[in-house]
């Protein structure tokens, strides 16, 4: 379970969040919708300790995410995240990036590491590309590869920052059709998307954001059908 | 017919000097990388403010000519520290800090180079800062920076014909010797040249090989 408490964020001056409240439950796919500069991307970097907060809590699995005793990098195994820029390690090739951290960060055998790697790329569709370089994949081949990359770790939760945004649009759904596979399969998820019909089939709730702060959260019937807050109407009215 | 009075003993006192030169050359660029590795890191992680004496240091380094601070360095620990070392140890030691004053920028540009989003998608995967390092950031630094530590590493055998300063017999001293033997320069000077061209070519011809392959992937 990941719970957000109150939480406030800002850089320098600019406050990015003004207390978040959100309750992530197991197994539940929360999507999150809303302007560019809204903290979106600032919220999914909180979750994982990427950023530190200014006040407020975030609890993975009943861990305080900034507290000190906080071991981050053990509990980064269990959170995965994609990025919207694509993030491939480019001097290794895609099984390589896929088995780096089962076998550093979990020390797992090479050849364990690789069973691993094979299977999650195949199931993301990269089985035939495990020995190319990330410079020979599409954009879509590369997200899907990251997608794998964080599978491998056996996350508990995935992260996942407008994925699809950096690509060109005949590459947009092989992407989703991975991320709503892994929801099919039970994956605790928060996705920030573009991709309203998305957000509307794989989410159990969708949450839209304004200027730092949740205006909104409900179940994708409710915040598609009968938005209640001005701002969540005037957002849809723009994306239609 | 050309003549000339150099005999085979000579070519091996030539011969003799390469080496010095080699060695002096392989020992500072090796342990001037390692320090330089070490600089830079420290450059990029401590940040501009904190890293300052580090860097007017290394700064130090690149501005003063060579032969500046062998002479400095030499008269340093003979006079003030008092310590009997000897000239190779000198030169080895001068030239070392100053390949790593140079190494430290080509690392920390190397390090600059790579992605913010790379380091962070490392990060994420649960890998250590030190694992991020080893395994992410110096791999990509390297690539960006090893044509200019190349360049670097070819400059270096060519100043450590300074160390003759601290009574180092190397290569072109060995050939001022015999020059002032044979009265020979022009001759002397050609086949001088031409062990320093011998020393030379595998390293930049391995620059070029390593610049081709890195560019196909
Ligand atoms: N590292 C940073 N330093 C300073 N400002 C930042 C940083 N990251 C994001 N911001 C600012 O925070 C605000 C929210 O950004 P972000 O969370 O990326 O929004 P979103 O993902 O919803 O588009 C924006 O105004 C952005 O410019
Ligand atoms: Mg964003």
């Amino acid at each position: 379970m990941i719970e957000i408490q109150n939480v406030h964020k800002s850089f320098g001056q600019l406050e990015v969040l003004k207390g978040i409240d959100l309750v992530v439950q197991k197994g539940e796919v929360v999507t999150v919708i809303g302007g560019s500069g809204s903290g979106k991307s600032t919220l999914l970097t909180c979750i994982n300790g990427l950023e530190p907060i200014n006040s407020g809590k975030i609890l993975v699995d009943g861990t305080e995410v900034h507290a000190k005793s906080t071991n981050l990098n053990k509990l980064r195994r269990k959170i995965g995240i994609v990025f919207q820029q694509w993030n491939a390690f480019p001097h290794l090739t895609v099984l390589e990036n896929v088995t780096l951290a089962p076998r550093k960060v979990l020390g797992m055998a090479k050849a364990e590491a690789e069973a691993i790697a094979e299977r999650q790329l195949m199931h993301v569709g990269l089985g035939d590309k495990l020995l190319a370089y990330p410079s020979r994949l599409s954009g879509g081949q590369q997200q899907r590869m990251a997608i794998a990359r964080a599978l491998a770790m056996a996350p508990d939760y995935m992260l996942f920052d407008e994925v699809t945004s950096a690509l060109d649009p005949q590459l947009v759904g092989e992407v989703l059709e991975t991320l709503k596979m892994l929801a099919e399969e039970g994956m605790t998820m928060i996705c920030v998307t573009h991709e309203m019909a998305f957000a509307r089939d794989v989410s159990k709730r969708v949450a839209y954001f304004h200027q730092g702060v949740m205006a909104e959260i409900g179940a994708p019937e409710q915040i598609f059908g009968d938005p209640q807050h001005p701002e969540t109407r005037k957002f849809l009215a723009s994306v239609r | 017919m050309f003549e000339t009075a150099l005999s085979a003993a000579d070519l091996i006192f030539l011969a003799k000097g390469a080496g010095i030169t080699i060695v002096v050359t392989a020992i500072s660029v090796v342990i001037g990388t390692v320090l330089g590795i070490l600089f830079g890191v420290l450059r990029v992680q401590l940040g501009p403010i904190l890293s300052a004496p580090l860097t007017l240091f290394l700064d130090i380094f690149r501005s003063v000519p060579l032969l500046i601070q062998l002479v400095l360095a030499n008269s340093f620990i003979g006079m003030v520290l008092k310590l009997q070392l000897s000239g190779f140890f000198v030169a080895c030691m001068v030239l070392s800090l100053y390949t790593s004053a140079y190494c430290a920028e080509l690392v920390r540009g190397g390090i600059d180079a790579v992605p913010g989003i790379t380091r962070r998608a490392a990060r994420s995967l649960g890998m250590s800062w030190a694992q991020d390092m080893r395994y992410i950031v110096l791999p990509l630094a390297t690539r960006v920076a090893l044509p200019s530590w190349i360049g670097l590493a070819l400059g270096v055998m060519k100043d450590s014909a300074l160390v003759y300063v601290v009574q180092v017999t190397e290569l072109l001293k060995s050939t001022q010797i015999l020059i002032t033997r044979l009265q020979e320069p022009l001759f002397l000077l050609l086949i001088c040249g031409a062990f320093y061209f011998i020393i030379s070519f595998p390293l930049a011809r391995f620059g070029g090989y390593l610049e081709k392959r890195s560019s196909n992937d």
